[in-house]
């Protein structure tokens, strides 16, 4: 597979664009190119390349200064691992150009306006430490940074504005003070004091009811995980306490010092925050996610401190090259490990750690999961004879601490870690988890053993899993995936149904068409039939049972061979599910059959739902009934339930855009003809005929619209009221019979509550005030009404 | 606003490969065009004893999965080791050209590159034999797929050092 980049032959677009244009965009891309790899594969110094890049550009600025304005600016939003490089570049420029220096600025203040305005806020942390760490490099002046930095911290006296709209001004002052706090303390120390008395004054006031939500795991030991600005406000005192000694970050602008301090320096335009808008969308609150420190290194350089400045600032840069790197799994293993200052650090054990911290991130990881996955394999391959080791001892430390670790996390960790095996064999020293056999099965670790053991079965077959383990562990190996045909098993011919299971199986065999089989089902009995009203079809769950048990042990060859099946008798699943006991039922049937291959189960649920078979609330109940209860902890359960909500989500986006495109055709439309009027009447009266199509078709949407938002309540209506019916029950249950609540069951169900809340906020976010009112009350018990109330702390 | 820049847009993952389907029933243009706008992949390199199940699992990391179609041999009618997957969205597509290409299923390194969309017959090997052509010509002993190659396995096994 072709790596490179530009393919030159039979890419019509690209061979279009270099016979049309030739100089300027070729410049452009020399530009980007020059400033975008300055330092990169060069066998001089940083230094001196940045002293050559600084000459080239200087003399490209009359022709050629705002397209490097722009270029400047964007690397400063877009590459902030390498921040202190091109400070010191713009610090060069700034020396032999002082208006361009100006400029530059001005130019920065505009994007960061741009950047608030748009609520891109982690790309303004980026600019803002950037413009810092230009007082470093004698650009701009210490006295005008430290104002821009009072402005901010003022935000903290604003009334009524979300907490983390406040949080976010103060976290783009502290996590500048690495770069910049020791030249603003040497030039405004009463200043510097005076702020940071404010930001401590705030965070003791501060509400963090959203932490229990956010932390990967419950316990203090052996790593508080911490609130984010509670850690990087510990970080910053010790900075202060060692006078703002900084040793990690890499400052090439200290060797060109002479050259920089005869620059003249800029003053920043006072900068006002915008104020709060009731559309913005601040960064969510965080929890640092530790799991190493220096005792985990054995041998080698140690690791900085939880509370030192320079674990904040590795770990922003490595978070940072994964941001910009993601897509390139190669580049971003081989950027991680060429980290400026690695010699000094115990790097994988940081990368590591930051990437599992990534992958465990409340809500939602940054990145796609299996970008995780597939980026630690790179970084194994590059460091074959190091990383796997570090990554061994990882993920022995997590199984360690499976207790207490969140359950949405454990999820992602059984799902990394089967997907890491398969690339390796399989191979993994089970005898060393032994421990998780002494204990019962519903304990968190052998029931991770055997998840896990259940993906990687999915990822291979039945027989490696019994291959790969020791014998003792054979009680966790999966269920061998097989059906389970009841019309087949022993002493199945007293079953009811069975007769007709041999004649409509027969009929599906000799392609019996849908009338045929039809009549050979109403010769089903109803086990319901008594309490009949005799008005048309009743719901008959033994007619869905024989009909769908015996089709889909047909079709159980495969995936395909099941999704054909369900295709071609859709019109009779359909007129047998048609009421909500019949979805219910069909559920049922599909679990009873299958239920040893819960994967099968996912995707038959998935069709059932997409092709109108079932609904998103039928599955919802099924998966929160009594027949389910005993399978409540197992992670297909809550894959198909996201899955459901998710489908839910997208239909109804679907519907909306289809809606906005409809609106937007009719405005067009109108506008096209008011232009154009004064055409013959034929015209008009056929436009106005086109408008009432349209319009017809938007009113039609915009019930369309309702009914999907209104089916979508619903369903996280169900979600919640079953929720709260299950924990209400056992909390009542352990308070009558005064157990302590805490069962391993109650830690699964109540962060399967949070689960919900966390994946599907953006969605939840609409149906707050029917949630509260109906079901989030007061009167609900505390330990419940808890999660909901995490939940609104981490958007006020 | 500054826009993105071209050197740091890299996605070099997600390129259209230089191969092109003989059989493709269009224009060179068409087919381009269809490849960029893909929902489609094919992969290769697949054991013919990989499942549809095992596919799914793998592919659906990254995205819901439409459906997948395994390669049968022609005249066997069996498992040949490529397929076809189909995603609802290009973006899932996208996802798994960085995140699944070039890793295992199977323990093996499989294969992945855009398809410019699948059609009947295309799920059938083209080698003469009925399975894949890579499988007609390779020299090399495979047991998950088949042993060795079929021009390797017709020829007197004392012959074959001189071939080549």
């Amino acid at each position: 597979m072709s790596r490179r980049r530009h393919s030159d032959e039979n890419d019509g677009s690209q061979a279009h664009k270099r016979r049309r244009t030739s100089e300027p965009i070729e410049i452009e891309d020399r530009l980007e190119s020059l400033i975008c790899r300055v330092g990169e594969k060069s066998t001089s110094s940083l230094e001196s390349n940045l002293e050559g890049l600084a000459g080239v550009l200087e003399a490209d600025l009359p022709n050629y200064k705002n397209k490097i304005l722009r270029i400047l600016c964007s690397v400063a939003r877009l590459l902030p691992e390498k921040l202190t490089v091109y400070t010191t570049l713009v610090g060069l420029l700034n020396a032999r150009n002082y208006n361009f220096g100006g400029e530059f600025v001005e130019a920065m203040i505009r994007q960061l306006k741009e950047t608030l305005k748009n609520n891109l806020y982690n790309e303004a942390v980026y600019l803002i430490r950037f413009l810092s760490d230009l007082v470093n490099c004698h650009v701009i002046a210490a006295p005008s940074m430290v104002a821009m930095f009072e402005n901010f911290i003022s935000v903290t006296q604003e009334e009524d504005v979300p907490q983390v709209r406040s949080d976010w001004f103060v976290y783009v002052v502290l996590s500048s003070l690495p770069w910049v706090g020791k030249e603003l303390y040497e030039k405004k120390d009463v200043e510097m004091d005076r702020l940071l008395s404010q930001v401590e004054g705030y965070l003791k006031r501060r509400v963090k009811t959203h932490v229990p939500m956010l932390q990967v795991w419950t316990a203090e030991k052996p790593h508080p995980q911490e609130e984010y600005l509670d850690c990087l406000w510990s970080q910053i005192q010790k900075l202060k306490k060692d006078r703002w000694q900084e040793r990690h970050i890499l400052r090439p602008y200290i060797a060109f010092d002479s050259v920089l301090c005869e620059a003249l320096q800029h003053n920043l335009p006072p900068f006002t925050p915008p104020g709060h808008m009731p559309d913005a969308q601040y960064p969510m609150p965080q929890v640092v996610f530790r799991m190493f420190d220096y005792t985990d290194a054995p041998e080698g350089p140690v690791m900085p401190g939880s509370h030192s400045v320079e674990r904040f600032v590795i770990e922003e840069n490595l978070h940072c090259i994964i941001k910009t790197h993601w897509k390139e799994r190669k580049s971003c293993a081989a950027q991680l490990l060429s980290y400026p200052g690695k010699n000094k650090i115990p790097l994988n054990y940081h990368i590591v750690e930051v990437i599992f911290g990534e992958l465990f991130q409340l809500p939602a990881p940054p990145h796609l999961d299996v970008m995780y996955t597939t980026l630690l394999i790179e970084l194994c391959k590059l460091q074959p004879g190091s990383l796997p080791q570090v990554l061994a001892q990882a993920t022995e430390m997590m199984y360690m601490r499976l207790d207490t670790m969140n359950t949405t996390c454990i999820d992602r960790l059984i799902n990394w870690f089967s997907h890491h095996l398969s690339n390796f064999q399989f191979r993994w020293s089970w005898d060393d988890w032994s421990d998780c056999l002494a204990v019962d099965l519903d304990k968190p670790k052998p029931k991770f053993v055997k998840e896990v053991l259940e993906k990687s079965m999915r990822l291979s077959y039945h027989q490696r899993m019994v291959d790969i383990v020791p014998p003792t562990f054979s009680a966790l190996i999966p269920a061998e995936p097989i059906f389970i045909y009841k019309y087949m098993a022993e002493s199945a011919s007293s079953l009811p149904g069975y007769p007709v299971s041999i004649t409509v199986g027969n009929a599906i065999k000799n392609r019996a068409s849908n009338e045929e089989i039809m009549s050979i089902l109403k010769d089903v009995p109803n086990p319901n039939q008594e309490d009949d009203d005799d008005e048309g079809e009743t719901f008959n769950p033994l007619k869905i049972d024989v009909f769908l048990q015996t089709l889909l042990h047909l079709a159980a060859k495969s995936f395909s061979h099941s999704f054909s099946a369900l295709a071609k008798f859709h019109e009779i699943l359909k007129a047998l599910t048609e009421s909500d006991e019949g979805k219910l039922h069909m559920l049922k049937v599909v679990y009873e059959a299958w239920r040893n291959h819960p994967q099968m189960i996912a995707v038959l649920v998935d069709k059932m739902i997409r092709t109108q078979i079932v609904d998103c609330a039928a599955v919802a109940n099924w998966l929160f009934s009594q027949d389910m209860a005993h399978e409540f902890t197992r992670l297909f359960i809550w894959e198909i339930l996201h899955s459901t909500i998710r489908k839910m989500n997208k239909h109804v986006q679907k519907i909306q855009v289809e809606l906005e495109e409809a609106k937007d055709k009719l405005e067009k439309q109108q506008h096209k003809r008011q232009k154009d009027s004064g055409d013959e009447e034929d015209m008009e009266k056929n436009s106005e005929d086109e408008d009432g199509q349209l319009e017809e078709q938007i009113d039609r949407l915009q019930e369309k619209v309702e009914s999907a938002q209104s089916e979508q309540k619903n369903l996280f209506l169900v979600i919640f009221q079953r929720f709260i019916m299950l924990l209400t029950e056992h909390l009542v249950r352990c308070e009558t019979g005064s157990v302590d609540i805490s069962t391993a069951w109650y830690k699964s169900c109540i962060e399967r509550l949070q689960e919900i809340f966390l994946m599907h906020h953006v969605t939840i976010h609409q149906y707050m005030g029917t949630l509260e009112n109906l079901l989030f009350t007061a009167e609900l018990d505390p330990h419940i009404l808890a999660v909901y109330q995490q939940f609104c702390a981490l958007q006020l | 606003m500054s826009a993105k820049l071209n050197a740091l847009n890299s996605d070099s993952y997600t390129d259209v490969s230089q191969y092109r389907d003989q059989h493709f029933k269009g224009n060179r243009y068409d087919q381009e065009k269809l490849l960029k706008q893909s929902n489609t992949l094919y992969v290769g390199n697949l054991s013919f004893y990989t499942t549809e199940e095992q596919v799914h699992e793998l592919f659906s990391k990254s995205g819901d999965v439409k459906r997948i179609i395994i390669g049968l041999d022609k005249v066997k009618k069996t498992a040949c080791g490529f397929c076809f997957v189909e995603y609802y969205m290009r973006g899932d597509a996208e996802h798994a050209m960085r995140f699944v290409n070039g890793t295992r299923l199977d323990d093996r390194i499989i294969r992945t590159d855009w398809d410019a969309g699948f059609k009947e017959g295309r799920q059938h090997g083209r080698g003469k034999s009925g399975g894949q052509v890579r499988d007609e010509y390779r020299q090399d002993y495979d047991p998950a797929r088949g042993g060795y190659g079929k021009l390797a396995s017709q020829i007197p096994a004392a012959e074959q050092r001189n071939t080549f």
